[in-house]
């Protein structure tokens, strides 16, 4: 390996490190911290492009960090599925940061909230990118201990009582995976996942790896919201500012299924028939007890909170079937997720900008007064549901053709139901929102009309656009993301691949 | 002596979670404590509990019998200033919680469940 390429995978790490850096010592100047934020959110982008685009053409980065060889060493792993991660959290930072300059409080920029948001992305980054268990569980903590800090900043009651059942939770769920780390540090010698992946393959008796497929299972669960272990979400997630709601919404239960995905292909293969059908069980449940959640609530973000986690279940369901047509399924699922879900949340901090409510009792007549915002609204809502032709509908459509080829028509069944229901939530925001005539004591409350409302909160609309604008590429032109996602599912499904570019590559 | 250590993150493990899902803030912080203590325990323990001589050996005499494993030692040393950072992060939220809410029971914290 050639050290003209190392930089491709550190790059998008460092970017956001010296930024974090710099926001420290300009401490006391939010302002200065903002355009910080903004320029090293454009920076982010830009060398997630650059790393995707050498991972597309030359195949798999690797970097051993302090060149120690690679079952030793630390290693980071840039393979196509880790760099699509990567891309799309560039994308959602920068789409955040830009939405958070006008939506968040000063009082909040003032304690520290760009740094803060920057360490956060950074353990995101680092989550996608490393190739080693034991450093798999610190970007992990450091991804949570900032979150824990987004998600209490400002100190509002409902904050505080959410965020006691998050950190409570997820320090639940990173004991368990350390446990899991440690059991199969016991029983393989090794922390390295492309050596793990074949000392699991050979090692004589895999019902003690059962052990640690379980402990991981149980943390990655936690973390990515899977049933029945999802309960911390809908009681957390509502309670911060929206641009921390999109931000978590977008990319950390992802980054949970991210993990699920990684170790499922790569280390706990030994025993499909078991293991996967736990998942796909797992995955049914989810989405279902998570769209009945949504059903019943009456509060826009709560709704929204809850379909996070009918969404994950599909996303699993692609890992649970584990054909190449399904984990390509679940690829694009989880891209297209990501864009929809944040810019939904972007979009319900629009409207309570405009009526000063998320109760879906208080809102009404968006459609009359902002048809723009409601087209935004529609497009994204829609694509959610799976309403052709846009992207949430190819998603689904491959993961269902997926299910059906592989015999398991259950679970597709479930997973139109879901749909059908999702709609059905959907319209109920729609119809009580957008379409209804303002109820009697909104009424007359907008503050803005459509120009003012541009005028003044001309960023959280263009953040919201761009995000609107991704989710029609996707849904016009599916054809490019499917073919990667098919390449990137061929990736997955064989190991050796990543097991050569890791192990092979040692003596640069 | 492998008994006693078995026993000893058993219980922890066990008395954790039990004052876990108790409703009092301070039970809270003790349990998540506690685990934080366990699974850095039973992380210790995977490396070998011999008592011998610092694994410092020359490549030539490839002998590591009787000497315990450093790595998970290492490992614990990076647990146990998470933990510590995540359990200190625990004890000023409840704090804070208490302060805001005027409450130290657990199940008093719904009004973000309430539909």
């Amino acid at each position: 390996m050639s050290d003209i390429l190392t930089p491709f995978i550190l790059l998008p790490l460092w970017v956001l490190l010296i930024a974090f850096i710099f926001c420290i010592l300009f401490w006391k100047y939010a302002k200065v911290q903002a355009v910080i934020a903004l320029t090293s959110a454009a920076g982010y982008l830009l060398s997630a492009v650059w790393l995707f685009l050498a991972v597309y053409q030359d195949g798999i980065q690797v970097v051993q960090i302090g060149n120690w060889p690679a079952p030793y060493g630390i290693t980071l792993v840039a393979d196509l599925f880790a760099s699509i991660m990567v891309l799309i959290s560039a994308v959602i930072a920068f789409a955040i940061i830009l939405y958070s300059l006008q939506d968040i409080s000063a009082e909040r920029k003032r304690n520290g909230f760009y740094p803060v948001l920057l360490v956060m992305v950074f353990g995101v980054c680092g989550s996608f990118l490393t190739g080693d268990v034991f450093n798999l569980y610190v970007w992990f903590e450091v991804m949570l201990v900032a979150s824990f800090v987004l998600i209490v900043l400002g100190n509002r009651q409902g904050q505080l009582e959410g965020s006691v059942k998050y950190v409570t939770l997820s320090f639940i769920s990173s004991g368990f995976l350390l446990t899991g780390i440690a059991i199969l540090y016991k029983l393989t010698g090794t922390l390295n996942m492309a050596d793990l992946s074949e000392a699991i393959a050979q090692h004589p008796d895999p019902e003690l790896i059962n052990l640690a497929t379980v402990f991981f299972l149980v943390g990655f669960g936690i973390k990515a919201a899977l049933f029945p272990f999802f309960s911390w979400l809908p009681a957390s997630y509502p309670t911060p500012p929206i641009s921390v709601v999109g931000l978590m919404a977008g990319l950390l239960t992802k980054v949970g299924v991210y993990a699920l995905m990684r170790f499922f292909t790569l280390l706990f293969t030994y025993d499909l028939p078991s293991t996967h059908s736990l998942l796909l069980v797992l995955a049914g449940l989810t989405m279902f007890f998570g769209v009945l959640g949504a059903l019943a609530q009456r509060d826009f973000k709560k709704i929204l909170s809850f379909h996070i986690v009918s969404q994950i279940g599909y996303m699993i369901m692609g890992l649970a079937l584990f054909t190449p047509l399904a984990i390509a399924g679940s690829i694009f699922y989880i891209v297209h997720h990501i864009l929809v879900k944040t810019n939904l949340f972007l979009i319900s901090g629009i409207v309570k900008v405009t009526q000063g409510h998320y109760l879906l009792s208080k809102l009404g007549g968006v459609y009359d007064r902002y048809p723009y915002l409601t087209l935004l609204f529609a497009i994204s809502a829609f694509s959610l549901a799976g309403i052709p032709p846009l992207s949430g509908f190819w998603g689904k459509f491959i993961l269902a053709k997926a299910g059906l080829e592989a015999n398991r028509y259950f679970i597709v069944a479930v997973s139109l139901l879901v749909g059908l229901l999702t709609l059905f939530s959907m319209s109920k925001i729609w119809v009580s929102v957008f379409w209804s005539s303002a109820p009697g004591e909104a009424k007359g409350e907008f503050k803005y009309d459509s120009r003012t409302l541009f005028k003044s909160h001309y960023l959280l609309i263009l953040s919201s656009v761009f995000l609107t604008l991704c989710t029609l590429v996707l849904s016009f032109y599916p054809e490019a993301l499917i073919a990667l996602s098919k390449r990137t599912a061929e990736q997955l499904l064989d190991p050796q691949i990543y097991i050569d570019a890791v192990l092979n590559n040692n003596n640069n | 002596m492998n008994l006693l250590i078995a026993l000893i993150v058993g219980i922890l493990f066990s008395a954790s979670l039990f004052l876990m899902l108790q409703k009092s803030f301070f039970k809270l912080i003790i349990g998540v404590i506690l685990f934080g203590y366990a699974t850095i325990f039973f992380l210790f323990t995977v490396g070998g509990t011999t008592k011998n001589a610092p694994p410092l050996i020359s490549p030539q005499e490839a002998s590591v019998e009787g000497l315990a494993d450093p790595l998970p030692q290492a490992l614990t040393l990076t647990a146990i200033v998470i933990s510590i950072g995540v359990q200190l992060f625990v004890i000023v939220l409840l704090k804070k919680v208490y302060e805001e809410v005027g409450t130290e029971d657990l199940d008093d914290l719904n009004t973000t469940d309430r539909i």
